[in-house]
């Protein structure tokens, strides 16, 4: 049985391990509540921006652009968003692994990481990653999205990738956040919500054309859609952290309750002991 | 007669409210905008818009996007939109010094387009944080 002094020293070192997981929970839950309250102000540009691109498409009749139409797919671009730090409970490995067992052809597919434990995951892997951003994933800048949106586009045009998915993880509440693999390339119209709301017969014109408004929003939307998962990712972030500090702090006041029984059964068996050896001692005297 | 004018921009509602006229810049030219007016769809270029609500006139910075406008609506979707009050005076100056410099260097094609709109989106902040927000 380990000694009272081996016994305190455990309570100490657990008791100053669960004071790190305290503040760093507290933390988490305030850049959470950050976190969600920028979620909340970006929906509204988001839902409109899919509203607009799925009007267009649905008022004029059956318009053809290489950003809305599939083809042969022989290569596929990843984006993968996860964190750069970890002490997250699942999150990073959740998310990697599900885009992981999305992908049919490892040869055939080409990443774009945000986070560095989505960059080492692959790379252990040794995946082709075309591009990987670092320091990011918690504060997310719509100027990264649209940075992304730009390198990925460019790379549709020139034929170099054929479709484009976005696996991140989406805030459902702040104890429930779930990966998720989106098709942002080539846009499919049918898969936006707001599509059902839409009245065909309304006239719209548009200027200088359809195909010219069309141009210049289907970018817009593509880092918008970036955007938004990037500000998921992160609410989602933070959620899977406070979670995962809230377990370890109770973890380790459950240790340190059993440890604390330890410690008094030593010290009251030392006492009984001591006692004993007392009362031996004064009887042999008799 | 008025209309709701709405501008959304990627990190916030920046505006909501019902308006009497507005007028921005679209990549046609200027176009100005009164209640009841036909349906349309169109791209906005780095410029600002005026906003009119009875005696009252307010100018923001308006810098890409795109417009979609119904008879009793107007629906702004920006990439950035600033009032006056807003704009940080020694950042669009650094901006602009920093793309003239670019432009001055003979450079790649794309540069070059990249330098001009981030030399225009400095001149059009620096032109509306002159004005009050009153």
């Amino acid at each position: 049985m380990a000694s009272i002094r081996d016994i305190k020293r455990r309570i100490k070192s657990v008791d100053s391990t669960s004071q790190i997981t305290k503040a760093m929970k507290l933390v988490a839950t305030a850049k959470m509540q950050k976190a969600k309250q920028n979620l909340e102000a970006t929906r509204p540009f988001f839902n409109k921006m899919q509203a607009t691109i799925a009007s267009i498409v649905n008022r004029s009749n059956g318009i053809i652009h290489p950003y809305l139409t599939e083809r042969k797919v022989k290569n596929t671009m990843y984006i993968v968003m996860a964190s750069d730090r970890g002490l997250a409970g699942g999150y990073n490995v959740n998310i990697s692994k599900f885009a992981y067992n999305h992908m049919s052809d490892k040869n055939n597919v080409k990443l774009i990481t945000i986070g560095k434990k989505a960059k080492d995951y692959f790379n252990r892997r040794n995946f082709n990653i075309y591009d990987s951003y670092l320091g990011i994933s918690e504060n997310p800048k719509y100027f990264y999205a649209a940075k992304i949106g730009e390198t990925i586009l460019d790379l549709y045009k020139k034929q170099e990738i054929d479709e484009v998915y976005l696996a991140y993880t989406s805030f459902k509440s702040t104890i429930n956040q779930e990966p998720m693999i989106i098709k942002i390339l080539p846009v499919d119209v049918s898969k936006f919500e707001e599509v059902n709301e839409i009245d065909n017969t309304d006239i719209m014109n548009y200027e200088p054309s359809e195909e010219g408004v069309l141009n210049y929003v289907i970018p817009k939307y593509i880092s918008s859609i970036i955007y938004g998962a990037m500000v998921e990712a992160a609410a989602s972030e933070q959620g899977a952290r406070m979670t995962a500090m809230d377990s370890a702090t109770e973890n380790a006041e459950d240790i340190i309750s059993k440890l604390t029984l330890q410690y008094n059964r030593a010290r009251q068996a030392d006492i009984t002991q001591e006692i004993s050896e007392i009362v031996a001692g004064a009887e042999a005297l008799n | 007669m008025k209309m709701n004018l709405q501008i959304i921009t990627p990190d916030k509602k920046f505006f909501d409210e019902e308006v009497d006229r507005i007028v921005f810049k679209t990549t046609e030219g200027d176009i100005g905008i009164l209640p009841n007016h036909e349906p349309l769809t169109t791209i906005i270029s780095i410029g600002y818009i005026k906003i009119k609500q009875e005696e009252k006139e307010r100018k923001a910075s308006l810098i890409g996007g795109f417009a979609e406008i119904q008879p009793d609506k107007v629906t702004i979707l920006a990439d950035a939109a600033e009032w006056p009050h807003e704009i940080d005076r020694s950042r669009a100056e650094a901006a602009k010094r920093r793309a003239e410099e670019r432009l001055a260097k003979k450079s790649a094609e794309i540069d070059r387009a990249r330098a001009e709109t981030a030399l225009k989106r400095a001149l059009v902040r620096l032109e509306i944080s002159q004005y009050s927000d009153k």
